[in-house]
């Protein structure tokens, strides 16, 4: 009996010895790449400091600067707010649609699957590139499209008012990735539940608001929170494409950070940005996760 | 007898009516691949146009001849087959660095019994909530106090301590497989970590796969830390490169598309290998969050 119970204290210890050894490498990365850096960048939120110089505390003055006296600060805001409302709806509604097409039982389904997938594994800075050259005002494709039909296209990237819809529409090309994930949703829909509907005589249209969209809604929560993430960062487009202009119409947060971090070597003040970034990111998070009470549906 | 017929008509009716659905669909399918590949379409049209084709009107979509040797001169008017092989020194370390510890720090919370494991992994998922944003600039500080700006140190080093996605999906993967080996194994002898390399890491090669070939795409994909720690163009990873060729030849579409293409070419040849398995593997990963 004891010398059982000593080989079961044995054997956990060495448990414990080899489970702490075993992520060992996880615990140093998340100090290092994690965990300082994040207290840092809060810390130097506070401070007046460029790379070059030591961090002065400051206090609140970056904050202050920020709501107070930073145009510019409002300006990136109001433009990636603008963003993220243009193209969220968009790519969650298109995704779901697209979904529904993915999911029909045809013979060479895969093709299409693969075909529609194609943008998800293209870089941002190629697709800016194909984008710049769709969207050329006088032999782009779009605008050489729309004069056939008696439209004279707008300048695009290259007009204000038009500049941050063409920034968008890269992501409406981004859809067919949301789509896969949709998709898998719906095919962890029981089949049953169609098969009852469609005894009960329930329409398509029905069966959709009533099995289909319920169904789906943790993964539609999911991708919300993923989609709005990603849109709330966006800057290859604005880096590669538009420099934030013509005007600062594409004057994304991000990009705006960038600009005061590594060009203007604003650090401190760079690192107040981010930091309201984060906060703003994750409030949309959790209101998003706190109303998912009342709209996404889990069995029980 | 007329009941027989009106049953044929009946079914006869509801086939038609059955292949009609099916062409409609397949017609619905085919229109907008075409649209959604415009893009694409377009890039290897216009990579594969003369000068003067690029400015005509109305425009040329099919170039009569096609210009094969745009591609030639893009890639002897810049370093693209350079930038390329950067990117991929990079891709290669990172996925070293990421088969070395995921799967290692996955089994540990997998499989190990210590105290503080739930709330470790919870931290694990904590830091993928957090947008990466907030570290750059610390990191930054931290690499150059380390004398580490313009290498490709601030780009790899971290894959060699695990993502935490990579943990998660590992985790969630060891946790399926069965335990009763892991109970043979330790009966005849293994310690825990011969029944990570002799047991478990061939069970799980599915998922490596997975963490190669999202690194693979992430790492060639990546811009925004790259742009920001290298400064030496012969350094530059493909993204970066390109991203410069606008500035050179700013109105030389042809030859743009060409290098822009060519970037493309190696992940779409990955991409057309792996589709299933990607495909399938985002979407388990979705449904998991």
């Amino acid at each position: 009996m004891e010398i059982k119970s000593f080989f079961a204290t044995r054997r956990a210890r060495q448990e414990t010895r080899d489970g702490y050894l075993s992520i060992l490498p996880w615990m140093i990365g998340f100090v290092i790449f994690f965990f300082l850096p994040v207290l840092k960048s809060l810390y130097y939120s506070f401070t007046e400091w460029s790379f070059m110089t030591e961090p002065i505390w400051v206090g609140l003055a970056n904050y202050k600067h920020m709501f107070t006296d930073d145009p510019l600060f409002y300006k990136a805001l109001s433009v990636t707010f603008n963003y993220v409302l243009l193209s969220l709806p968009i790519k969650l509604v298109l995704g779901i649609f697209l979904a529904l097409f993915l999911n029909w039982k045809i013979r060479g389904m895969n093709i299409y699957r693969t075909l529609f997938y194609i943008p998800a594994v293209v870089s941002g800075v190629s697709v800016s590139l194909m984008w710049m050259s769709l969207l050329q005002p006088d032999t782009g494709i779009v605008n050489t499209l729309l004069s056939y039909v008696g439209i004279q296209g707008p300048k695009w990237f290259w007009d204000p008012r038009w500049a941050l819809i063409s920034v968008a529409s890269l992501s409406v090309w981004r859809v067919g990735g949301s789509a896969v994930i949709y998709l898998a949703g719906l095919q962890n829909i029981p089949p049953q539940l169609y098969e009852a509907a469609d005894i009960d005589g329930a329409s398509k249209y029905r069966q959709f608001w009533r099995i289909t969209l319920p169904l789906l809604t943790p993964t539609l929560f999911f991708q919300l929170i993923i989609e709005m993430i990603g849109s709330f960062k966006v800057f290859t487009e604005a880096f590669v494409i538009t420099q934030g202009g013509p005007l600062k119409a594409t004057y994304f947060y991000l990009f705006y950070f960038y600009e005061e971090a590594f060009q203007n070597a604003n650090t401190g003040y760079a690192s107040a940005l981010v930091v309201v970034l984060v906060i703003i990111i994750m409030f949309f998070t959790a209101v998003t996760r706190y109303t998912s009470k009342h709209w996404v549906y889990y069995e029980s | 007898m007329e009941t027989k017929i009106s049953t044929y008509n009946r079914i006869n009716k509801y086939t038609v009516q059955r292949s009609l659905t099916k062409v409609f669909k397949y017609f619905l399918l085919t229109s907008i691949s075409v649209v959604y590949m415009i893009p694409i379409i377009w890039m290897l049209s216009t990579s594969l146009k003369t000068r003067g084709d690029i400015f005509a009107w109305p425009t040329v979509l099919f170039p009569a001849v096609p210009q094969w040797e745009n591609y030639r001169i893009a890639f002897q008017s810049f370093p693209l087959l350079r930038f390329m092989g950067n990117s991929m020194v990079m891709v290669l370390l990172n996925i070293l660095g990421e088969l070395l510890a995921v799967p290692l720090i996955a089994y540990g919370f997998a499989r190990l019994r210590f105290p503080g494991k739930s709330f470790l992994f919870m931290l694990v998922l904590a830091t993928m909530m957090i947008p990466a944003q907030i570290k750059l600039i610390p990191l930054y500080k931290m690499y150059s106090s380390w004398g580490m700006l313009d290498t490709y140190v601030p780009l790899v080093l971290h894959s060699f301590f695990g993502g935490a996605f990579f943990i998660f999906l590992v985790v969630q993967y060891i946790r399926t497989t069965p335990t009763e080996l892991d109970d043979a194994g330790r009966i005849d002898g293994l310690g825990s970590f011969g029944i990570l390399y002799r047991i478990i890491m061939p069970m799980i090669t599915p998922v490596l796969v997975l963490i190669v070939i999202y690194t693979f795409l992430w790492t060639w994909n990546e811009f925004l830390n790259p742009i920001i720690y290298l400064t030496t163009f012969e350094k530059f990873p493909i993204q970066v490169g390109l991203s410069m060729f606008k500035g050179r030849f700013d109105v030389q579409w042809n030859l743009f598309m060409a290098a822009t293409f060519a970037s493309l070419f190696p992940v779409l040849f990955l991409y057309f290998f792996v589709q299933k398995r990607l495909i399938g593997g985002i979407a388990s990963v979705g449904i998991k969050g």
